[in-house]
């Protein structure tokens, strides 16, 4: 028989802002040592209040409206109660009764064709601490507590792993380019709910959870041995299926029951009494929409249309800074299709050279728009432009006068070529003979001479120019 | 600084109980559970003290996380005989000028009633709860102890108006606590909680109103039956509320840890059993029980609508009347008892004082009765008050 695998998804992202959800603390990646950001509030401490981070609304529903949700005007805060040393107050503040966004849908393009997976909801919370072991002791790191978080809940839409990891690198790109989440590893985690029918049937099969993955990879490899785990079950009856959480062991590559319904904890939620509903008006809604960068869509169509391969344009939407580049770039009057070639080839070439990535390339669009300029023009040819380009990314140099120490500049006057080659002429007696003995091969050899003479600068058609007219007139 | 005596006090001073923070001072809730705690930083209503030139002398006891009647059940100061609650007998005393409480369940009220003399629990979010340690956030607010409506509008003054670090403060920057005539208002006494008093309480709620009468006020007596489920769903409420409000009191960060435990299992478990007693073991189990998932419908949420209905009902009834007249304990004094009958007593107890927590309107106990209003009316309650007191100098 065949079967088809049912999975949902809720993913947690954590929110690129520079505070936490409800304290004054720095938020994601401020911190540097254990516990260096964590004020009374975030620790759990007696008489702290929560306050709204309002940036954590507005990213919230801006990504909401990427996946194309309805936003709720009125939306409130919920206490979520269980025990757990990284988490201070012993509950967590989360959404349950009405989450900023529902009902959103986003397309994927798989090898299938076009799907269409449908959003639940997105709600906002914060994010719990972190445990430590070391010998017999458990230490407690409170940084990460009350980052906020924003967690996307599908409906059981997708078919396959490949799907999953589809939609989770879209959801990456999308969010990378949105400046919704940085998306690095860690700061997006997944939890994976999976069940298993005959193909063609209605009915859901019995249903188990995933807890906690990050990894695409090894959300991959745990759907895949999930399935296999259920359909096995059906088909051979190895085990009875029962509705329970697991885990994903990485070294195995196997999934483990953590704990089954029975004993599931009740998180007791109820509304934060602390936290008034927060109104999202029209003014505030296209505020927001104003502010919400192009979609991801519309970009592709953009990149497609100047001539931009797919491999290309997957670089540009999965990164923030690299996009920007390429369109402030453009903006100062550069070709799309030209400026990318710079960036994603050549600025990436002396990266990979220096052993560096795209985040840490520093050049300006300025910059980089004066080189491709001056290349455009005729004042360097590609090869010095590309010389250029290296002394700007790895020493921040100024390209123009970068040019002009290095002369690298192909405008050298006439008079300074007209005393190269006559140099070049008197040095060279038996090429001229040559010459002179119709051997034309002995004027390209005096070419050669002049351009080495002149270290690449001036236009070479024009030197071959003023070459020419002297041996003629010899 | 110190727990109160009444020693030890400056006659100019301001007490706060303790639970209201004060930096660097240890900060216990009246709780075996917070022993040693002491905190970063001052309650938003100390700095407001303190900025205007007030000098804060000293913290009172609290029963632990005010639950129960009047104070009898602080793990640090064990009452015998007839109970009193610590700031309400020190503003008695003349001892000090007034005295902060936190109001959630009617200590403070039955405190002052029992003492003689004034408390105000102001309209919820008017005054700051930042820097109060709290056990239900969406009824509980720091209110004043003082000899009189005069004295209590001179602290208010100080102390209400908006406060950033409150996200549940109202935006207002200060309020009306004017005193001014009253002759024409009219009040009700409510004939239902009349009737839970003893003879003793119900003369003082008739004397009061026969004062009022005299000044031009007009009393009804008028029936309402709002009050018994308005203090069931707060006893809901507060008992859920406190429950996860006293859930970070693990022994993990500060506070009592027990000397006993070889896992993090028994670090809460010992920890919490020493460190709480078994009136706020009770309220955790009861808050526990009123949320989990086969309850919530039944219980919690109900209660949330019970508030809308209680709500909709005073503020309906506040449109005939200026003030609620009632008795704020049902008896002038209470005797020592043991605490495994306090959940029940309190609870029974707080059926005067529960209605103002539930919808959040201002109540005052003045002359041992209290008078409630709609909101934001608390110079009305004032005045009224204030109209009585004076005759009686």
């Amino acid at each position: 028989m065949n079967y088809e695998i049912v999975i949902g998804l809720e993913t947690h992202v954590e929110l690129s802002t520079e505070s936490k959800i409800f304290c004054s603390c720095g938020g994601h990646s401020a911190a540097k040592e254990p516990n260096d950001c964590v004020c009374p509030a975030c620790s759990g401490m007696p008489g702290m209040l929560p306050v709204m981070n309002k940036r954590v609304v507005e990213l919230a529903v801006t990504a909401g409206l990427m996946l194309n949700c309805n936003i709720n005007r009125y939306t409130t805060f919920d206490k979520k109660n269980y025990y757990y040393p990284d988490l201070p107050c012993a509950y967590q503040i989360t959404q349950l009764n009405h989450p900023i966004c529902t009902d959103g849908c986003v397309t994927l393009k798989t090898s299938g064709g076009n799907r269409d997976i449908r959003i639940k909801q997105i709600h906002m919370e914060e994010d719990a601490g972190k445990l430590v072991h070391g010998g017999n002791s458990s230490f407690v790191d409170f940084n990460r507590t009350s980052v906020p978080l924003i967690e996307i809940v599908t409906q059981p839409d997708f078919r396959s792993a490949e799907e999953v990891v589809t939609y989770l690198n879209k959801l990456k790109s999308m969010f990378r380019s949105g400046g919704i989440s940085e998306c690095e590893e860690g700061a997006m985690r997944c939890d994976v709910n999976i069940s298993v029918r005959p193909e063609g049937s209605e009915e859901f099969g019995v249903r188990t959870e995933i807890k906690n993955m990050s990894s695409f990879e090894a959300i991959e490899r745990a759907i895949r041995y999930e399935s296999q785990r259920h359909i096995d079950a059906i088909e051979f009856e190895t085990e009875e299926l029962v509705q329970e959480t697991r885990r994903f062991d990485d070294v195995s590559g196997k999934t483990m029951a953590m704990r089954n319904k029975e004993t599931e904890a009740d998180y007791r939620y109820f509304p934060d009494a602390n936290l008034m509903p927060i109104i999202i008006d029209d003014e505030w809604l296209e505020e927001i929409k104003a502010n919400k960068p192009v979609a991801v869509d519309e970009k592709v169509e953009e990149y497609l249309a100047a001539g931009i391969s797919d491999k290309e344009i997957d670089m540009l939407i999965s990164n923030n800074k690299i996009s920007s580049l390429l369109e402030d770039t453009v903006k100062l009057g550069c070709n799309t299709r030209d400026a990318a070639t710079w960036i994603l080839t050549d600025c990436a070439g002396v990266l990979r050279k220096d052993g560096k990535s795209f985040d840490d390339l520093v050049i300006t669009a300025e910059k980089l728009a004066v080189i491709i300029k001056m290349v455009n023009d005729g004042t360097i040819n590609r090869n010095a432009g590309k010389k250029v380009l290296i002394a700007v990314v790895e020493n921040g140099a100024d390209p123009v006068s970068y040019c002009k120490e290095q002369g690298l500049d192909r405008k050298v006057d006439t008079a300074a070529i007209e005393s190269v080659i006559d140099k070049v002429i008197s040095q060279n007696p038996q090429a001229i003979e040559d010459f002179k003995n119709g051997k034309t091969k002995a004027a390209q050899a005096l070419f050669g001479a002049c351009m080495r003479e002149l270290k690449g600068a001036g236009d070479p058609s024009a030197i071959k120019e003023l070459l020419d007219n002297k041996l003629k007139n010899m | 600084m110190k727990y109160y005596s009444a020693q030890m006090c400056d006659k100019g001073t301001i007490a706060v109980d303790d639970t209201i923070l004060i930096k660097d001072v240890e900060a216990t809730a009246g709780s075996h559970i917070l022993e040693g705690f002491k905190s970063l930083f001052s309650a938003e209503v100390v700095e407001r003290l303190l900025n205007k030139g007030y000098e804060i002398s000293g913290k009172t006891h609290v029963g632990e996380f005010g639950l129960d009647l009047v104070g009898e059940f602080s793990y640090y100061n064990q009452q015998e005989g007839s109970l009193s609650g610590a700031a309400a007998a020190l503003v008695a005393n003349g001892d000090v000028k007034a005295a902060l409480g936190v109001d959630m369940n009617g200590t403070t009220r039955r405190s002052a009633a029992l003492s003689g003399v004034d408390f105000l629990k102001p309209t919820y979010g008017t005054v700051s709860r930042y820097g109060v340690i709290s056990c239900a956030a969406s009824g509980e607010q720091v209110g004043v102890y003082s000899k009189n409506a005069e004295g209590i509008k001179e602290i208010m003054d100080v102390i209400a108006g908006h406060d950033d670090k409150d996200g549940t403060s109202l935006p207002e920057a200060a309020y009306d606590y004017s005193l001014n005539d009253v002759s024409g208002k009219k009040v009700c006494i409510i004939k239902e909680l009349l009737e839970k008093a003893d003879d003793e309480t119900k003369a003082k709620v008739n004397a009061f109103a026969d004062s009022l009468r005299k000044n031009g006020v007009t009393v009804d007596e008028i029936s309402c039956d709002l009050f018994e489920i308005a203090n069931t769903a707060w006893q809901i409420l507060m008992s859920a509320e406190t429950c996860n409000n006293v859930s970070r009191y693990d022994g993990v960060k500060f506070g009592h840890r027990s000397s006993k435990y070889r896992n993090i299992d028994e670090l809460y478990v010992n920890t919490r059993t020493e460190g709480f007693n078994f009136l706020t073991k009770a309220v955790i189990l009861y808050g526990s029980d009123v949320l989990s998932k086969n309850r919530y419908k039944d219980c919690y949420d109900k209660s949330l609508r019970v508030r809308r209905v209680v709500s909709e009902g005073i503020l309906k009834l506040m449109e005939s009347y200026d003030a609620i007249l009632t008795p704020v304990c049902s008896k002038t004094s209470y005797e020592a008892y043991d605490i495994h009958e306090a959940f029940g007593k309190v609870f029974n107890e707080s059926v005067f004082t529960s209605t103002a927590n539930l919808i959040g309107i201002p109540a005052l106990v003045s002359g041992g009765v209290q008078l409630m209003g709609k909101h934001f009316s608390e110079s009305t309650l004032l005045s009224l008050a204030h109209i009585v007191e004076r005759k009686g100098e």
